[in-house]
């Protein structure tokens, strides 16, 4: 609580900085630096790290069910075993270990003390913690491929009683490093929303009042204060299984007093806030990158802002549509199916302002709003398709079947992967002091894009044919084997994407030392962190911290020479004639 | 009334639904057009939003690209009252989808999983870790008598007759689902969940478990065998010997 007190306190005159500005060595710098911008990075590239793993993973699954019983070039034959562990641990570590960690902590911890005009985080040190336990849960959960028995096959939902006794999963030690890695993760994950909602509301720059706030700033908090609400009892979930799994006992084993859908309920009443914990960070940061580029106000910041609360509170009366086939009194399912369709109101009203904040702007393609542009678009589908799932009568028939697997990867892919893209390609300069290859970047949206939609539409019409999830080989389901020729495309759009990524990591890593140097404000944004140095030094501001003193989104100002006001310039001097 | 409503809405939608689910998957069960035509409600709703959505999107980045003639971009909140009706008016309109849905929904619903209609017969449907087991009441009608025919992998029902099931699990979580007749659902280790599908179309088609289950779930198929009142009979009069299924 010290350093708490001490960064609190420092607004203005850093003094708990101010032992940072002489020559640190590589280790406190990089490794165990409380910096949030260094930890930022961290997260960020372990969260690239982890999704190459997970993207590995996923074309080992995807080569066996092109070619079922081939060996997969580099990873060999994929047994039933590894079938059922891989796509496992794709949905865990795409999740937990990606989208969690770099829209949440990534972006997070870098952009938070940035856009607010702070000098650091109010708790640097529990934000070191939060990495370092997050780094330890990740190499739990790859160890965990390694032990006797390989790694947990029960799916990421982990559902009892397969996932609590290791006479039916056959994988005694990797179910439970599972588990624990998840549950550290949840950890981390605790320690940095403290950090991130404490910071917003606290540290802010003089002048900065609520609505003043960027809207990627409080998406993040917002889904924040979600996940710190949602996760209790699926904590508490998780000491249940880790209990059955251990000691015996019998939570969730129905031939002792349990019952295997208690499981579902603690988890689902997290995990449906948690689609919203990761949907609403990269929203946030769709509508700082559109205001940029197209060189406008958002479109109602208050609606918007409104939107999202609903969604935040609506989302936690939702969970149970993940159960309607699942042995739930059937009467709850009218319940929540009326919920889930309530959902879809402020979802879609937020869409149709993201929309409507194009209208009367002067467009700019670049690669960032290409991405925020085709986050918009994809989500759309992501979206639409859940009305499906959502009504209780057609869930009967698309429960578990790829129509769902398409849909959440039309809502996930948007997220994870596009979000991380458009924020990526919008702060690199910010983050490095460079700008990434203009031309590489479309190369790899449009490869990245038109890719993923030929993985993804033949998906959603194997799901319309019935086939179901989690299955690794259809040969033995007579009714689904001619469909052999639709899986071997959704495999070679995604060999195509995969080799994309190549061009992005090319681009990443030559612009980060030899890119074209960015400057404070390459795209002439308004909020607060363009105001700082490019990278930031330690401390963000060594000269004083900036005053606020409007909206973040002041683009194109009647009146004004520069179409753009940014956050920190005084009303007074401001016209520039 | 309701049923009056609900059967106007399906009959506008009905036709449309052939040329979704059905032209991969054929009807064969009483209530699968009920989900056929509910699919196509909701496809035909959201479709025409997202239709909508798309030309509004893509008209705006066109229309407001940004033309290297040094224009501006208009200084618009949002808040007018003149703007904030493109978004209210869209906003109510899809209230009112969402009323439709959820009714249409409700309705298909109670129908399928929260009423049981008088059966003619009752199959009893045990799952393990990974196959399915059948109990077929036999010439009696009755579970649990001598003449019960076991089999495995294989169910073998009747066309017209209306049946309920008994779905029993011995380990984890299994699913039964059965696309050809819309039908889904989880098998509970301890419980008897109990339903109800009435075979429309004679023809035999996969049966697969929709729940991972362990390592096996992959291979966890079976077939159901819907028959002609006159097969039924002469697969019923072979008794409960050599029934196991080829697979």
């Amino acid at each position: 609580m010290a350093e708490a007190g001490t960064a609190v306190e420092t607004h203005g005159a850093h003094g708990a900085h101010d032992h940072g500005h002489h020559e640190q060595s590589f280790l406190s710098k990089y490794i165990f630096s409380t910096d949030h911008k260094i930890i930022g990075l961290q997260y960020m590239f372990t969260g690239i790290v982890m999704a190459l793993i997970g993207g590995y993973m996923s074309y080992a699954f995807r080569m066996q069910l092109a070619f079922p019983g081939e060996s997969v070039p580099g990873y060999g034959v994929v047994s039933q075993g590894e079938y059922n562990s891989l796509v496992t641990n794709h949905g865990t570590i795409m999740i937990f270990w990606v989208a969690m960690p770099v829209l949440i902590a990534a972006f997070g911890n870098f952009l938070i003390p940035l856009m607010i005009g702070a000098d650091d985080m109010v708790f640097p040190r529990i934000n070191r913690l939060s990495y370092q336990i997050f780094l330890i849960s990740a190499i739990i959960l790859i160890a965990s491929f390694f032990v006797p028995g390989g790694g947990f096959g029960g799916a990421w939902t982990a559902y009892p009683p397969l996932s609590a006794n290791a006479e039916y999963n056959l994988t005694p030690l990797g179910s439970t490093l599972w588990l624990v890695a998840v549950a550290l993760e949840f950890v981390a994950f605790l320690l940095g929303g403290i950090n991130f909602i404490t910071t917003l509301m606290n540290s802010r720059a003089p002048g900065m009042k609520m609505h003043d706030i960027p809207m990627v700033l409080w998406m993040i908090v917002i889904a924040s204060v979600l996940f710190m609400a949602s996760v209790g009892p699926l904590i508490a979930g998780a000491v249940m299984l880790f209990m059955d799994q251990v000691v015996g006992t019998g939570y969730f084993d129905p031939n002792r007093g349990g019952d295997p859908i208690l499981w579902q309920h603690l988890f689902w009443f997290f995990g449906h806030p948690e689609v919203y914990v990761v949907l609403l960070p990269a929203m946030g940061i769709v509508a700082d990158i559109i205001t940029t580029f197209s060189r406008k106000k958002l479109f109602n910041y208050k609606l918007i802002l409104y939107t999202a609360f609903a969604t935040g509170i609506i989302s936690f009366f939702v969970w149970a549509h993940h159960q309607f086939v699942a042995g739930i009194d059937p009467r709850m399912a009218n319940v929540f199916t009326i919920t889930t369709l309530i959902i879809s109101i402020p979802i879609a009203e937020m869409l149709f302002l993201y929309i409507a904040t194009l209208y009367g702007g002067r467009i700019r393609l670049a690669t960032p709003m290409l991405w925020a542009l085709s986050f918009i678009a994809e989500f759309l589908i992501g979206g639409i398709t859940g009305i499906f799932l959502g009504a209780s009568g057609s869930d009967i028939y698309f429960h578990d079947t790829y129509f769902v697997l398409a849909h959440f990867h039309y809502t996930f892919f948007p997220i994870a992967i596009i979000g991380f893209f458009a924020g990526i390609t919008y702060w690199f300069p910010k983050m490095f002091g460079r700008m990434l290859n203009e031309r590489l970047g479309k190369i790899h949206f449009w490869g990245t894009i038109i890719s993923f939609n030929f993985i993804f539409i033949p998906l959603f019409v194997l799901g319309t044919a019935g086939q179901h999830r989690r299955i690794y080989n259809f040969q033995n389901f007579p009714d689904l084997a001619g469909l052999q020729d639709l899986r071997v495309l959704a495999t070679t759009a995604l060999l195509v994407m995969l080799a994309f990524q190549a061009v992005f990591l090319f681009n990443f890593v030559v612009s980060m030392f030899k890119g074209k140097p960015a400057g404070k404000n390459p795209w002439q944004s308004n909020t607060l962190e363009w105001t700082a140095d490019s990278p930031p030094p330690h401390g963000n501001w060594p000269e004083g911290l900036p005053n606020c003193y409007r909206g973040p989104y002041e683009y194109s100002v009647p009146g004004r020479e520069e179409d753009y006001w940014p956050q920190d310039v005084p009303p007074d001097t401001a016209p520039a004639e | 009334m309701l049923q009056g409503i609900y059967d106007f809405i399906k009959g506008i939608f009905e036709p449309f639904g052939e040329y979704l689910i059905a032209s991969n998957v054929p009807v064969a069960s009483s209530f699968a057009d009920d989900i056929d035509a509910l699919i196509a409600l909701i496809t035909v709703f959201v479709g025409f939003w997202a239709i909508l959505a798309y030309a509004a999107f893509f008209f705006l980045i066109f229309r407001f690209r940004d033309r290297g003639d040094g224009s501006r971009a208009q200084y618009v909140t949002g808040e007018e009252k003149n703007l904030k009706r493109w978004i209210t008016y869209p906003h109510a309109a899809i209230i009112v989808c969402d009323l439709v849905i959820v009714f249409m929904a409700i309705m298909v619903w109670y129908n399928i999983k929260q009423r049981l209609p008088e059966a003619d017969s009752t199959v009893r449907i045990i799952s393990q870790q990974w196959a399915w087991n059948f109990v077929h009441p036999g010439p009696d009608n009755e579970l649990d008598t001598d003449d019960d025919i076991t089999t495995f992998n294989e169910l073998h029902v009747e066309v017209g007759k209306t049946y309920h099931y008994e779905l029993l699990s011995k380990d984890v979580l299994h699913d039964f689902s059965v696309p050809v007749f819309r039908l889904k659902q989880d098998a509970i280790p301890g419980r008897v969940m109990k339903g109800w599908f009435e075979p429309t179309q004679a023809g035999e088609w996969d049966i697969q478990c929709a729940e991972m289950c362990g390592i096996g779930h992959g291979i966890m198929g079976a077939r159901i065998v819907v028959e002609t009142p006159e097969e039924h009979a002469a697969w019923m009069s072979q008794g409960n010997t050599g029934k196991l299924a080829s697979r």
